[in-house]
């Protein structure tokens, strides 16, 4: 990384350090990255639409636990996060908690007994392996760290979860927007949720090997929030949300393999850190045009208050003079 | 202006009435026969039984708590009854969702949902089918069309999470609607409108009813607002109904035969107001069905009631 060029194109360019398209690991993290990213993407725009965000971090912090308990029994965390989703998500269904607000306590307590026991899963395995790196890779992540082998099966879950949203499109998005609507046209509401709530937890399986489970609901909620704030069309919101983190994710890998040379040179710095900072600036951008389109309306609204307003002194003032020229007259 | 006036009529026009406007006229659209609910124990409804017919206008009127929601929801098929049936177009009620528009009563999208008008109106036409639906220019301009009928043409792009609650109730009546239904049902829909957007529903549900031979039934806990319209009330009362042309129900024999006590109706100044009478065991005189503008009424030596005597102390 050479020191800042003055243009921008310039700039882009000599970000991608050299030998960046070259290496293994960071075409299977690009691959990967991808492929997350437009799935959360499309998978999180429902979430937010249907107030579930909760039930996706729910799933990131089982998710720990899952990870952990695979890394402990030697298989890939990916199949770790799967079980405990799915395994999760059939729990909620069961007790029907991603609606009630009323079970905020017990939903707490069981999460935080999950990430405890991953707690526990996590110091076994390290102490039996003598390395740390698993606590890191599964809590916040190591794309580059993926073996390409993953890549079929991450593709197969992003298609599975991708098919799911597409068959269950019109009955999922009119049972977001009104459960009522829906119930009464004869959609099964309650298993277009249940559903859903799979393809929430696979989804949240493949962020969190992307960014890891404590930080994989970033990589679902942030850019379809994003996309929420600069949207008005379902399609649209898909497609933005689709493409912001598509974005987030290329950038912040690009950005994690240039960091090789920053300080402390010769380490990298977590890829995580760059995706998930780069998602609140998208978010906190995408605020930008909504507050100048709310600016400009009351701008505008007093404006046309300040005109009516002149308008009628102006008549006050043309009836004053007509009573003057009377008198005069 | 013209313009959207042109496609009101023209989108109220298509109805399929082709096939003789005046036997679908005479169809009966709902027949509700004997229907009881119990919940928890409770007795909901009552062998409660009416017929709409197309193109009726017929309020369903309860106080709180008297089972309007519950028997929508037996109408809807969400809630099976106890005993009794519904017949939609003759037909036991099953699946065909088609042939019932709704309008719930609660409706809440957040602000920045990615849901235009539009998009709601969409739904409206299939959206109980699996899969995307292609875009069309003839789907585009059934929704146009169908925005158009209900005042909301120039709605059609907005976020619905954005509209006002009158705005709101238009889209979702074009969504109802759009997917041509024999009865459209409306869960209080005037209980969150100001007075002025009220009359405005009102007014343009009377209009669908009368130009597109459909028949509505609209629950409301005040049967005021719809007087000028209403050809039929069905009026609940601790679980059971008297149901009829408004002039034969709102009375005092048929309503203290329902309430199972006395009670006056009486009118003032064109509104009508019922009110718990003030015989011996009855109290003194308590609301049953009250309404803010009974509470106003300032006149009420000019009560024109069946058997006004003992109810004036209780207006004043």
């Amino acid at each position: 990384m050479s020191a800042p060029a003055t243009f921008v194109p310039s700039t882009f360019a000599s970000l991608i350090a050299p030998g960046f398209f070259s290496s293994g690991a960071v075409r299977t993290a690009l691959t990967i990255g991808v492929l997350v990213a437009i799935v959360a993407g499309v998978v999180g725009t429902f979430t937010v639409l249907r107030g579930q965000s909760f039930a996706g971090h729910a799933f990131g912090d089982l998710g720990s636990t899952g990870g952990s308990g695979a890394y402990l029994a030697g298989i890939g965390p990916l199949w770790g996060f799967v079980i405990a989703g799915i395994a999760a998500a059939a729990a909620m269904e069961a007790v029907g908690v991603q609606r009630a607000r009323g079970r905020d306590l017990a939903t707490g307590i069981v999460l935080g007994a999950g990430l405890g026991l991953a707690a526990l899963f996590l110091y076994l395995g390290t102490t039996a392996t003598s390395t740390t790196g698993a606590t890191v890779t599964i809590l916040f992540g190591s794309i580059f760290a993926i073996p390409s082998s993953t890549v079929p099966w991450v593709l197969l879950l992003a298609l599975i979860s991708l098919a799911l949203i597409a068959i269950l499109y019109r009955p999922l998005m009119l049972s977001s927007a009104s459960p009522e609507l829906a119930a009464a046209r004869g959609v099964p509401v309650r298993l277009v949720g249940a559903l859903f709530l799979v393809a929430l937890a696979l989804t949240v399986a493949l962020t969190a090997i992307t960014i890891g489970s404590i930080l994989s609901t970033a990589l679902l909620i942030g850019p379809a929030a994003a996309a929420l704030r600069l949207t008005r069309s379902p399609r649209a919101a898909l497609a933005s949300a689709a493409a912001i983190g598509v974005g987030t994710v290329v950038l912040g890998i690009v950005l994690a393999y240039d960091s090789n040379t920053w300080p402390p040179a010769g380490h990298a710095w977590p890829v995580s850190f760059f995706i998930v900072t780069l998602v609140l600036i998208a978010y906190l951008a995408s605020g930008v045009p909504a507050y100048l389109s709310r600016r400009r309306d009351s701008r505008e609204g007093r404006d046309a208050n300040a005109g009516s307003a002149g308008a009628s002194t102006l008549g006050a003032g043309g009836e004053t003079t007509g009573a003057i020229s009377t008198v005069v007259r | 202006m013209k313009v959207s006036e042109t496609m009101t009529v023209d989108a109220l026009e298509t109805a399929p009435t082709d096939a003789g406007a005046g036997a679908r006229a005479r169809a009966e659209v709902l027949s509700v026969e004997g229907v009881s609910v119990h919940l928890g124990g409770r007795q909901i409804l009552q062998d409660v039984g009416f017929q709409i017919r197309a193109g009726e206008f017929t309020g369903l009127i309860g106080s709180n708590g008297a089972g309007k929601t519950t028997l929508m929801r037996v109408i809807l098929g969400l809630q099976a009854p106890a005993q009794g049936r519904v017949l939609i177009g003759g037909e036991p009620r099953s699946r065909r969702a088609a042939k019932i528009g709704y309008v719930p009563q609660k409706f809440m999208l957040d602000p920045d949902a990615p849901l235009r008008a539009r998009d709601l109106v969409a739904l409206g036409i299939d959206g109980q089918r699996l899969g995307f639906a292609l875009p069309s220019r003839r789907r585009s301009e059934l929704i146009d069309s169908m925005l158009a009928a209900v005042g909301a043409g120039h709605l059609a792009e907005k976020r619905v999470g954005r509209l006002s609650g009158g705005e709101q109730q238009r889209v979702l009546i074009a969504h109802a609607l759009v997917s041509r239904p024999e009865l459209l049902a409306l869960d209080e829909p005037l209980a969150n409108l100001d007075l002025s957007s009220g009359h405005e529903v009102v007014a343009l549900l009377a209009r669908i009813a009368r130009e597109q031979q459909v028949a509505i039934l609209l629950s409301a806990h005040e049967m005021n607002p719809l007087l000028p319209v209403m050809d039929r009330i069905v009026y609940l009362a601790g679980g059971r109904a008297a149901s009829g042309p408004t002039g034969e129900v709102v009375r005092a024999d048929v309503l203290s035969r329902l309430y199972g006590h006395h009670v006056d109706v009486l009118n003032v100044h064109g509104r009508v107001l019922v009110v718990a009478g003030s015989e011996p065991g009855s109290g003194h005189g308590e609301w049953a069905v009250g309404s803010d503008e009974a509470l106003t009424a300032d006149q009420p030596g000019e009560d024109r009631g069946d058997s006004g005597d003992g109810s004036v102390e209780v207006i004043s």
